[in-house]
């Protein structure tokens, strides 16, 4: 493997500004993030990364500067198109097809990057995916739930099911809205492994936003702070630890 | 000219009709989001109520009014939020809009096989005389009941923003959440808005009716016509539902007048469609907020 | 997995146990059970168009009258200019299909209450045209004298051939929705329902599937209207209005939106069961209006919903998995 510095980057975010009426949520952020890196996003409350993360997916388009994901310019497409590009993606709130199966639910996810829409009328009915579907469904550890309702599952398991959805498709990059929020801590544990374990096996790049500290702080390789809609600072897990500035927007935010 | 004050006057006073049901439909919607299917119904089922009043029960007329209003009061408003809204809006609301219609077929039947498929003749309110007003010949029955809707209009508009209730009613409608930390007792205000969507609905009705004769079929175009104005008036606003009435109404009137009538009734479906897909948040509405 | 494919042997057998009634059925009946149970089929099969709309894509629609009025005057045109049911079928189809394809364009901008009252406002438009353009539908007097279909020495013209024709017609209909909803397509239909952003976000092109949903079941509608000419052999406007469409909507309903099999069943109670009713007269539109009212507060699943409630308490879960498990909860 390559030296991940010397790569192209996957994700480019350059000078994004983004105002709400008066009120600048974002102003100039720049970063890269390179394959393989996991990134961690974080900031006080109304620090503006909710803003850039959204941003980052094209769903909002920044005032200035822009965000390219493998060179391609991301603002204005559909969230669709972002898949098809290789960008996977959870969501805060739980986000699974709750009168679908567990297995229906992973074969959904790559469908759609399968074949035609003809072939994919006319083909089989699973497009051919059961087999890598219930690979990822073992990855998760969720195998005794397959034939489940999605729905029926517990809080922290349909969180799995959303995090396997979003790598179903094989994607290079994956951005993870608060993936710890409101999961019990066992559970959490068992989570932030398999995501680790993941990004190893595969070389997938992470950007996570999240509050939990201990969560981003060892999961990611390299973190970046917002505070007011600017960068500041950014540096490994335990150069932040003990940033002076970042306690100080914590405590003062 | 004077034919058309005429035909001005007359499309305001049914318009000021049409508003009072939108308004209902619109305060409805903010309470609780239910999306009424019937309420074209609720507008022909209290003229009914009067009718039995006078025949089976043999009261007289404006003591059967009031019955008729007492009536529709409770089962339009307690009941059919208390058996069908409250147990059913948990189940999604397209389910709820779908048990809105059976609820239309079952009382639109209902009024066919209790008082037969005819039209019924209901008293006139007032006289229907013409009265001369600048040269041109204008009914009474027009003026008493544009009068009468604005009026009430009015009032509804000073309970909702001058009493404690109301306010509590507006809070309810806007955030039901923050009312209820508040101390708003959130349910009984919902129930209040159900009671005054039927009370608004008898009205028209009783204003309505002697133009239309009493019929099982008089919901289908008032139902729908109510809902566009509620549209117009993008659904959030009392204001809006009143401008949206008035609207239908003398548009209506005007097209049938001076445009062909066979595509009368094409004209405010038109409108309808052009209005959801341009500005879905109405003429006068706003996109943010469910303000009263 | 043994109780799977168990259970689906079962189905199987019920499926060929009930193809076989229905061609037993009308053996020996009077010409007007025939005629009912061929409306019953007709209007199963507009059902089953709007329950992939509706019930697997989630979107309401009420104009289901309409696309039947499309299919049922461009046969009648057609046919009584003297082309062959055959060669109109395809040109009724398509035209539905495009159209469907255009009523869907709304849904990509509004859901819930504005859909379902553009729809209706739609099937009323449609009805006025069809009323006030004289020179092509007849207006109010509508059409009539439809020739039935021939197939070389296979004549409709008598009531038993034509149910005949029409089932052979619902079987094919309802084998080509079964291979969408099986596919792909289906599971992207059903995850439109669920969580429309969520499909998005993982590659499904949810405004093509949202049209998609919209046209065939509207061509549906079409195929449905391409069969009640022949067999009314005399069609006016007032057999398309929004109170059919209604009752389509009602069928999906009542049946289970969601169920492949649900607007078999729903048609049946619609169709069917006033028959049996007849007793009741009047009343028996008040009754039925009263339970749908009844089932959805408390069975919003529908019939089949209520069927898998049972079987859930009487039959404990031995797979959750069943495909009665699939009905829609309507958005």
């Amino acid at each position: 493997m390559s030296d991940p510095a010397m790569s192209e980057p996957v994700l480019s975010v350059r000078n994004v500004e983004k105002s709400f009426g008066g009120i600048r949520a974002v102003r100039g952020v720049s970063f890269d993030v390179r394959k393989g890196e996991v990134l961690g996003l974080i900031g006080p409350n109304g620090s503006g990364k909710s803003t850039l993360f959204n941003c980052i997916l094209g769903q909002l388009p920044p005032d200035a500067g822009e965000v390219s994901v493998n060179g391609r310019k991301v603002s204005g497409m559909r969230a669709s198109q972002m898949n098809r590009l290789g960008v996977g993606r959870t969501f805060q709130q739980l986000s699974v097809f709750p009168k679908m199966t567990v297995l229906d639910n992973i074969i959904l996810a790559g469908q759609e990057h399968q074949g035609t829409m003809l072939s994919r009328l006319f083909g089989p009915a699973d497009a051919g995916l059961t087999e890598e579907a219930e690979r990822l469904i073992a990855f998760f550890r969720l195998t005794h739930l397959r034939d489940e309702l999605a729905g029926s599952l517990s809080y922290g398991q349909q969180k799995l099911v959303d995090a396997a959805m979003a790598f179903m498709a094989g994607p290079g990059l994956v951005l993870l809205d608060e993936p710890a929020g409101g999961v019990n801590l066992t559970m959490l544990a068992h989570f932030k492994e398999r995501l680790a374990a993941y990004n190893v096996e595969h070389g997938t790049t992470f950007v996570v936003i999240e509050h939990n500290m201990e969560f981003v702080m060892s999961l990611c390789t390299r973190i970046i702070v917002l505070a007011e809609g600017a960068v500041i600072a950014e540096g490994t897990p335990d150069e932040i630890r003990s940033n002076q500035t970042v306690i100080d927007a914590y405590l003062g935010g | 000219m004077s034919q058309f004050l005429q035909v001005l006057l007359s499309g305001l006073a049914t318009g000021a009709v049409y508003a009072l049901v939108a308004i209902g439909f619109t305060l409805v919607w903010q309470a609780a989001q239910t999306v009424n299917f019937a309420q074209g119904e609720f507008v022909m089922v209290p003229a009914f109520f009067v009718l039995i009043g006078m025949h089976w029960l043999g009261l007289s007329f404006w003591i059967s009014l009031l019955f008729g209003l007492v009536v529709s009061i409770v089962l339009l408003g307690l009941v059919f939020k208390k058996l069908i809204v409250e147990p059913i809006l948990p189940h999604g609301g397209i389910t709820l809009i779908i048990a809105t219609m059976a609820l239309g077929i079952l009382l639109k039947e209902s009024a066919k096989e209790f008082y037969g498929a005819e039209a019924q003749p209901f008293p006139a309110l007032f006289p229907g005389d013409p009265i001369n007003l600048f040269g041109a010949a204008v009914s009474l029955r027009d003026l008493l009941n544009l009068g009468i809707s604005l009026g009430v209009v009015v009032l509804l508009t000073l309970f909702l923003n001058r009493t404690r209730t109301g306010r509590c009613m507006q809070a309810t409608a806007q955030n039901p959440g923050v009312a209820e930390i508040l101390g708003v007792d959130v349910k009984r205000m919902v129930l209040y808005t159900f009671l005054i969507n039927a009370a608004l609905a008898a009205l028209a009705s009783f204003l309505i009716t002697p133009v239309y004769l009493a019929k099982f079929s008089n919901g289908e175009t008032l139902g729908l016509i109510a809902f566009i104005a509620a549209i117009v008036g993008g659904f959030n606003q009392i204001r809006g539902a009143l401008v949206g009435g008035l609207l239908i109404g003398v548009l209506d009137n005007l097209t049938a007048t001076y445009v062909t009538a066979q595509y009368r009734a094409a004209l405010p479906l038109v409108l309808l469609i052009a209005i959801i897909l341009v500005r879905p948040q109405g003429l006068v509405g706003t996109s943010e907020g469910r303000a009263v | 997995m043994r109780g799977l494919s168990l259970h689906r042997s079962w189905r199987l057998l019920l499926i060929v146990a009930l193809l076989a009634a229905a061609i037993l059925l009308p053996l020996g009946q009077k010409n007007y059970f025939i005629y009912v149970l061929t409306s019953w089929l007709i209007f199963t099969i507009a059902a089953m168009g709007l329950n992939l709309t509706l019930g697997y894509a989630g979107q309401i629609s009420l104009a289901q009258a309409s696309f039947m009025a499309l299919g049922a005057y461009t046969t009648a045109l057609m046919t009584l200019a003297g082309w062959h049911w055959l060669v109109s079928l395809p040109v009724g189809l398509t035209l539905c299909f495009v159209v469907g394809l255009v009523l869907g364009y709304p849904a990509l901008r509004v859901k819930g209450h504005f859909l379902a009252f553009v729809t209706l406002a739609f099937n009323t438009l449609v009805f006025l045209v069809l009323r006030n353009e004289e020179w092509l539908t007849g207006g109010t007097y509508g059409l009539s004298g439809m020739p039935r279909p021939e197939f070389g020495s296979f004549s409709t013209d008598k009531q038993l051939p034509f149910y005949y024709f029409t089932l052979g017609v619902t079987v094919l209909a309802a084998l080509g929705l079964w291979a969408i909803v099986r596919s792909p397509w289906g599971r992207a239909f059903k995850a439109l329902r669920e969580n429309p952003i969520r499909a998005e976000s993982l590659g499904v092109d949810t405004r093509r599937f949202t049209l998609l949903a919209f046209a065939i079941g509207s061509a549906y509608g079409g195929l449905a209207g391409a069969l009640v000419t022949p067999l009314v052999q005399f069609i006016e406007p007032g057999s398309f209005g929004l109170a059919h469409s209604l009752r389509i909507l009602l069928m999906v309903v009542v049946g289970g939106a969601g169920y492949f099999f649900g607007p078999f069943i729903g048609a049946a109670v619609v169709i069917l069961l006033p028959e049996v009713l007849r007793f009741t007269e009047g009343y028996y539109l008040i009754i039925y209006s009263a339970l749908v009212i009844v089932m959805l507060v408390f069975v919003p699943s529908g019939l089949i919903g209520i069927f898998g409630k049972l079987r859930a308490r009487f039959w404990p879960r031995r797979q959750v998995r069943a495909d009665m498990a699939e009905g829609a909860r309507l958005p």
